[in-house]
């Protein structure tokens, strides 16, 4: 209980989760208490009164509306899901935005919505070279232009190649364009040093699409064989969200919060023994680098948990989208299945592993593309023929995101034209840098200047001048003051 | 586990433990006989030889794939909404920058990266309102009531989400045309709902007859609770377009019959026949009046992919939902922020798409030469197809009313559907796989789209280039006539 009230603290000031939510227990859990009443009503209290006032309204006048799709014949999978994502913060933040755009007055000039992941939104530039490849791609026509430098074309020409007559208006083929496919294995070769197979290789519509799809192959059985999906507590709602809809069970592991929040086999294992009695553990989720809480496994602990799921006979969904986004100097990312390579081929050859990456964190943070993959190892070649017939239903994804995909798996070499520009580019500005400590250490949300334009060599950060108690603008300032105390010390920034 | 001697090698996810509802789900537009044509192909370009240079794959409605070419304008706007450097390129046209920073303005941090809010980009949202009040003849349509979306499977298949529910007999069933679209059957099969068939006419041009509705719907009550009628308009795979006068008929049997109606209506632009129109189910709610329009449930879906865009690959898309009980608007809205948003290109794509040029700007001529020719072309092409292939005695084609498909009847003589038996194949499957190992041409055979049982049908695009389409036709009029002397 302890645990998640400060949880909740925290997430009130720094929005950890991707999005805020309500400060309720299923926040975190995904797990409806009894103690805490309907569902939903809470959530739509100002949407509920209006709707309530409508359909009374309509009573009065005689227009009994009998619908076919109510709240009663709604599927109750549909009601359970909680996806603390764009909830009443949100709704509430965009109702004081367009209060404020009207003309009325708040103790503040601006909402400043430090919510969610999503970098471009916050004022992080696109990578010029990705968007020229993507530009190229939509409009062929430029390929003429001088204005673009020769590894931007080349690339381009490649991706179109291997579009259906030459377009990115084509459908690809239902797993991605092959050559994406197999330049995602490059990267991923070159990554972990160990082969990788083109035909693992999935693009989905962000990493959210793969993770789903692999979740509804999983989920099958019934009561106390109904698959049971171990999941890390705090984690990232879609997982809950997607064990709602599809009527699975939750299995909760919490993370270690005394020790950065590091996986504690013994709690996997207390986990995996307390769920047997009820459901049929199938799988175990992991995100790392995590979501919401920002810690980096170890490799030790990669190998512990690969190890439990091979002993327990588990899938294994890695998602690995901030792979990218490793801060701390004495952190390392390691890929699920460059470890698992590592313990050797009996691990190898064996654990079913999904592993899950993004266009829209890394570097890049392209959100809006809706780019991403998956990588399949070991899975059932009939139930990967299964996979990819239930991926051909929603066609493929959307052609732009997976060429911003290759373009970040293709990314300028030190002998091309766009290298220097690039790798500038992701030398993030040290604002951002700065900003991003404060968030991780303190909870302190603050913009960074380098979003607004500043001069060169200057940085700066800019807070919002709310009502706060004085008290707590002197703990806020001695906050700002110790991060900045740090980072100067820090030599790897 | 190694040093005990245990042999781990039983897999957690097999086809004994995996989701029993995708297994039964199939969709035969990317099926057996595709994964097939994809082979072919690759042995082809390793030089195997064959009596065929290249496969023509008229299985699927991707106009580019085909050759079509995009709309000049629009991805102008688009690449401008990539790469907004472009904007000071002297080479593009000011009404295709001005709806570029439009839009970019419209988006999180003025980039096509930032995600959008689930529903859609509210800006974007309104210019679609408004776009559907133009089409419709000026009935209201709040921005509040449309839901962009990743293509309008992605709408689709989470209206179906919301319908089902119950268990047993009264587990939702939901009503689809027989021949449908394969996404309806597959979503139905994935999500554990009942499907219910009724049969569209093809004696009657594949039209609706309300008694053939009323007959399935009756039988169906019997084992399910009917929730909900879909409806393709323009047809697919069939190519009819509905009357004005059916399209009423529906609604009022909708109403009667308290049925949450989905209209699917992608192919609103592709409508090539002399007599036919295409008449928004929307609107002819409205015109009904209000004892219709205020009480049938409707939710109406549009895509970039098809018309004369063919945009596919950029997966964009919109519903319309009318008369939505608030609280389940609530919920859907909850439900669709699960996956975030649709891709922002695909709703920058739309926004541009209702947005086109206009009489007095600088790009107007050429998008309507554009726009013009391809869709004159895809009417040249449904009316090609159909003479020739009416030519052939054993097929018969309705007229390709609208959409991009015919779907002709093909009379299959019995000693082919033996032995089509004896293979396990279904009879029109057999002779599409023999059309393509023999001629290289892919098409989809009937039953991947349902069809009355003892009848055969193949479903074609009608979007190969004009002279290729024609060598395509008469390669299939040469299969037919062996095939049908081979099993005499």
């Amino acid at each position: 209980m302890y645990r998640l009230q400060s949880l909740a603290a925290r997430s009130l000031i720094a929005g950890a989760l991707d999005q805020c939510s309500p400060l309720t227990l299923t926040s975190f859990t995904g797990v409806r208490h009894k103690s805490q009443g309907p569902p939903v009503e809470k959530y739509g209290q100002m949407r509920f009164i209006t709707a309530e006032a409508k359909v009374a309204t309509e009573r009065l006048n005689g227009k009994m509306r009998e619908r076919t799709l109510t709240m009663e014949t709604l599927n109750p999978q549909v009601k359970a899901v909680e996806y603390a994502v764009r909830g009443p913060i949100v709704i509430k933040a965009g109702e004081i935005e367009r209060y404020m755009e009207e003309g009325g007055t708040k103790p503040f000039s601006e909402v400043i919505k430090a919510n969610i992941g999503d970098a471009h939104a916050m004022g992080q530039q696109p990578i010029t070279f990705l968007r020229q490849v993507v530009a190229l791609c939509t409009f062929p026509e430029l390929m003429d232009s001088p204005s673009f430098p020769e590894d931007v074309k080349w690339r381009a020409r490649r991706i179109l190649e291997g579009c259906g007559g030459h377009s990115l208006g084509s459908y690809s083929a239902s797993p991605g364009v092959e050559c994406i496919r197999k330049d995602i294995a490059a990267y991923i070769e070159q990554r972990d040093g160990v082969p990788a197979d083109w035909e693992n290789i999935y693009l989905t519509t962000g990493a959210s699409d793969g993770i789903m799809t692999v979740l509804r192959l999983l989920v099958s059985g019934k009561d106390s064989s109904r698959t049971g999906v171990m999941i890390p507590i705090p984690q990232y709602p879609l997982y809950s969200a997607a064990i709602s809809e599809m009527d699975a069970v939750q299995v909760n592991y919490y993370l270690d919060e005394d020790n950065c929040w590091a996986l504690d086999i013994n709690e996997l294992h207390r986990a995996f023994q307390a769920a047997k009695q009820h459901c049929q553990p199938r799988v175990i989720c992991i995100i790392n680098p995590g979501n919401p809480t920002g810690q980096v496994q170890s490799k030790k602990c990669i190998e512990e948990v690969l190890h439990f799921a091979y002993e327990e006979n588990l899938f294994v969904m890695s998602d690995e989208v901030y792979q990218d986004n490793v801060y701390a100097p004495d952190c390392q990312f390691h890929s699920f299945k460059k470890v698992l390579y590592e313990m050797g081929p009996e691990y190898f050859n064996s654990v079913e592993l999904a592993s899950f990456h993004s266009t829209s964190k890394g570097y890049t943070g392209e959100c809006g593309f809706r780019g991403g993959y998956m990588e399949v190892i070991n899975m059932d070649p009939e139930v990967k023929a299964q996979l990819v017939k239930l991926l051909s239903v929603r066609l493929c994804p959307p052609l732009a995101g997976q060429a911003a995909m290759d373009v970040i798996v293709n990314p300028p070499q030190p002998d091309e034209h766009s290298f220097k520009q690039f790798h500038q580019a992701l030398g993030m500005q040290p604002d951002m840098l700065y900003c991003l400590r404060l968030l991780e250490e303190t909870g302190i949300c603050v913009v960074p200047g380098s979003g607004f334009g500043q001069k060169d060599g200057t940085y700066h950060f800019r807070k919002v001048t709310l009502n706060m108690h004085m008290s707590h603008y002197v703990v806020f300032l001695s906050q700002i003051n110790k991060t900045a105390q740090k980072t100067k010390n820090d030599s790897s920034y | 586990m190694a040093q005990n001697g245990c042999e781990h090698s039983e897999r957690v996810l097999t086809m004994d433990t995996m989701n029993p509802n995708v297994k039964r789900v199939e969709y035969a537009v990317r099926g057996p006989i595709v994964q097939r044509a994809v082979q072919i192909e690759r042995e082809l370009n390793m030089g195997i030889k064959k009596p065929f240079t290249e496969v023509i794959k008229a299985n699927i409605g991707d106009c580019h794939a085909m050759g079509q070419k995009p709309i000049t304008f629009f991805r102008q706007v688009l690449a401008l909404c990539s790469y907004p450097d472009l904007l000071e390129d002297s080479k593009f046209p000011e009404d295709a920058k001005s709806r570029a920073r439009r839009i970019l303005q419209a988006c999180g941090g003025g980039s096509l990266g930032a995600y959008s809010i689930s529903q859609g980009i509210e800006m974007i949202r309104q210019d679609v309102a408004r776009y559907i009040e133009r089409r419709d003849g000026g009935i209201t349509c709040d921005p509040d009531n449309i839901y962009l979306s990743t293509g309008a499977s992605d709408g689709i298949v989470t209206m179906l989400k919301l319908l089902v529910s119950g268990e047993g007999v009264s587990r939702t069933g939901v009503m689809i045309s027989i021949p449908q679209y394969p996404l309806y059957s597959a979503a139905l099969a994935d999500l554990g709902a009942v499907q219910i068939s009724y049969y569209l006419d093809e004696d009657n041009c594949w039209s609706l007859d309300i008694n053939e509705l009323r007959r399935a719907l009756q039988e169906a009550k019997k084992h399910c609770s009917p929730q909900a009628l879909c409806i393709i308009n323009p047809g697919n795979p069939t190519g009819q377009v509905q009357s004005r006068q059916c399209i009423e008929d529906v609604i009022r049997f909708a109403a009667a019959e308290k049925l949450f109606l989905m209209a699917d209506e992608v192919y609103q632009d592709n409508v090539y026949a002399e007599g036919s129109k295409f008449h928004s189910f929307k609107k002819v709610l409205f015109e009904m009046g209000p004892e219709y329009s205020e009480k049938v449930e409707l939710a109406s879906f549009h895509s970039t992919s098809k018309c004369y865009m063919g945009e596919c690959g950029f997966r964009g898309g919109y519903m319309e939902v009318i008369n939505l009980d608030p609280e389940v608007k609530f919920q859907l809205t909850k439900l669709v922020s699960v996956r975030l948003c649709p891709p922002v290109p695909g709703q920058a794509l739309l926004d541009v798409v209702v947005n086109p040029p206009q009489p007095d700007e600088p790009s107007y001529d050429t998008f309507i030469k554009e726009r013009t020719d391809t869709l004159a072309t895809l009417a040249e092409k449904a009316s090609m197809t159909q003479e020739i292939l009416n030519q052939v005695p054993g097929i018969k084609c309705n007229p390709v009313q609208g959409a991009m498909y015919t779907f002709p009847r093909i009379h299959l003589p019995q000693k082919a559907i033996l032995e089509a038996k004896e293979k396990g194949q279904a009879p029109d499957m057999f002779y599409c796989m023999k059309l393509l190992e023999e001629k290289g041409i892919c098409l989809v055979p009937g039953s991947g789209f349902g069809q009355r049982d003892g009848t055969y049908h193949f479903r074609m695009t009608i979007l190969p280039p004009v002279e290729k389409l024609k060598i395509v036709l008469a390669k299939i009029k040469e299969f037919h006539q062996h095939f049908v002397e081979q099993y005499s």
